[in-house]
């Protein structure tokens, strides 16, 4: 069974999010998610200030397997990207959940109340696997 | 039901991630596809390949048999144990599929297949056989595993797991092949590096495989097979070539025997069909990577990519595409990713052999 940190809410493709103590949320890729990936070879964020809609295509990751896109997990405008996961996209296996891909500024606080607990993301990946 | 090579109980006691492979159940990577290719291009690493299939072509008459049905010379292979890198071709001069075939004596050749194409493979050469050679036997052999050691240190560990193997198998020159008691051991593969690829009697495969394990030879995935061949420049079949593609738009000209008389299917297609088409070699010069079915642009026209990929060695991406006739080597083209034009380098191809990088 996959690492799915209890502090972190889940989006059923795949994204965690974390809410900050600013109200900005932060967002990357799960150890499912890479672990179904492979190998990362290429990150590509967002542009800074762009205004993402809740389930929008915004940013690459790419394995040497396929490329897969990352979804944003609620409605929000990105406030910063990780210029240190484009540069390094293996850190996203060796540690999902500190290689962060981008922050939002929500667009609704209350969005993060759609979004799955660990236990709800758990179900989801055990129902995905059959 | 995914059918299994012998070797399925060693892939799950080593954690592979197994996948549906040409309805196979194949491990495509033990933990890294990455770590693993560079295993093999430092060091040695080694790939059951038992989907694989051997087929023995047998009884009088078999080389001129095989005059017909492959597009190479056959009469390259002179020597025992020889091998010759061919298409089969169909009357149209699309390539029914690439094989290896290996001269073990006159009246026996042992030709491997791929397996996606193995059911279609046995079928055309039967036809083949039918009408032009009744006499000869076909028997393929799934009683064979096919495991390929591969690396700089892959003759070194072979000997150090099968130390009865090392007197006859160590003369061995590139692209021969040897029988040891009831295996065929054979210089080649498809990495880019020394290497062996050996058939033995699948009962005989996980013991073989352990003492591979046991001389330090590391388990490698399809995936990382993948990589490394297109690092080396080889073709891979449904993808660089296909029924639709003839091997003189498939960088496999070399393979082709025209100067001779020598009358096999799909010569006379190839003679009449135009060349306007190549595959050329791709080196990204952006970030992002290259990936098969993408769109080529040249002064020339468009193309697409056959195989693209983030390649190890170069820590860039490479990809082969056929484009039309006309864009040369150093020409700057352009590629589409996600609806966004990259620039590319048209390069010579292999990318990479025997570790060092040629792009």
């Amino acid at each position: 069974m996959s690492n799915i940190p209890a502090n972190l809410k889940y989006a059923k493709s795949h994204e965690w999010v974390r809410l900050e103590a600013d109200g900005s949320v932060t967002v990357g890729i799960t150890e499912h998610a890479q672990d179904l990936l492979g190998d990362m070879v290429f990150v590509e964020n967002p542009v800074v200030g762009r205004v993402l809609a809740a389930g929008e295509e915004c940013a690459v990751v790419e394995s040497v397997k396929a490329a897969s896109d990352v979804y944003a997990p609620i409605a929000g405008e990105v406030l910063a990207v990780n210029a240190d996961v484009e540069a390094s996209p293996e850190s996203i296996n060796q540690d999902p959940y500190a290689a962060w891909m981008f922050t939002l500024k929500p667009a609704n606080a209350a969005d993060l109340d759609g979004l799955m607990d660990a236990a709800g993301y758990a179900a989801h990946v055990e129902s995905e696997a059959h | 039901m995914l059918k299994q090579t012998p070797l399925i109980y060693k892939h799950r006691e080593a954690n592979a991630k197994l996948v549906d492979f040409s309805g196979w159940e194949m491990p495509i990577h033990y933990g890294s596809q990455i770590e693993e290719h560079h295993v093999v291009r430092r060091d040695a690493g080694m790939f059951d390949v038992s989907h694989m299939l051997p087929v023995d072509l047998k009884g009088e008459g078999a080389r001129a048999f095989l005059k017909k049905l492959v597009a190479n010379n056959v009469d390259k292979l002179q020597t025992t144990g020889r091998a010759l890198y061919s298409c089969m071709l169909h009357d149209g001069g699309g390539v029914v599929d690439d094989l290896i075939i290996y001269f073990l004596n006159e009246s026996w050749f042992r030709i491997v297949v791929n397996a996606g194409c193995a059911d279609k493979d046995i079928a055309w050469m039967e036809v083949q056989r039918a009408k032009y050679a009744p006499q000869l036997s076909l028997t393929p052999r799934r009683d064979l595993a096919m495991i390929a050691v591969q690396g700089p240190h892959a003759a070194a560990s072979l000997w150090q797991a099968m130390p009865g193997m090392q007197d006859l198998a160590e003369p061995m020159q590139p692209f021969n092949s040897v029988m040891v008691g009831d295996m065929l051991v054979a210089r080649t593969g498809y990495t880019g590096e020394d290497g062996f690829e050996i058939m033995l009697p699948a009962k005989a495969a996980p013991f073989f495989w352990q003492a591979l394990l046991d001389a330090g030879v590391k388990p490698c995935g399809l995936g990382a097979r993948d990589t490394l061949r297109l690092e080396a420049g080889m073709n891979l079949y449904g993808q660089d070539m296909t029924e639709a593609t003839t091997p003189l738009e498939s960088g496999l000209a070399w393979t082709v025997d025209l100067k001779s008389e020598r009358d096999f299917i799909g010569r006379e297609a190839l003679l009449r069909l135009p060349r306007a088409r190549q595959l050329v070699g791709l080196k990204l010069l952006e970030r992002g990577v290259l990936r098969n079915h993408q769109s080529v642009f040249t002064d020339h026209g468009e193309g697409e990519i056959t195989s693209g990929s983030f390649s190890p060695t170069l820590n860039g991406s490479i990809a082969l595409a056929r484009v039309p006739a006309g864009v040369g080597i150093g020409d700057t083209i352009e590629v589409e990713i996600r609806d966004k034009r990259v620039k590319a380098a048209v390069v010579k191809y292999p990318f990479v052999r025997n570790g060092k990088p040629l792009v």
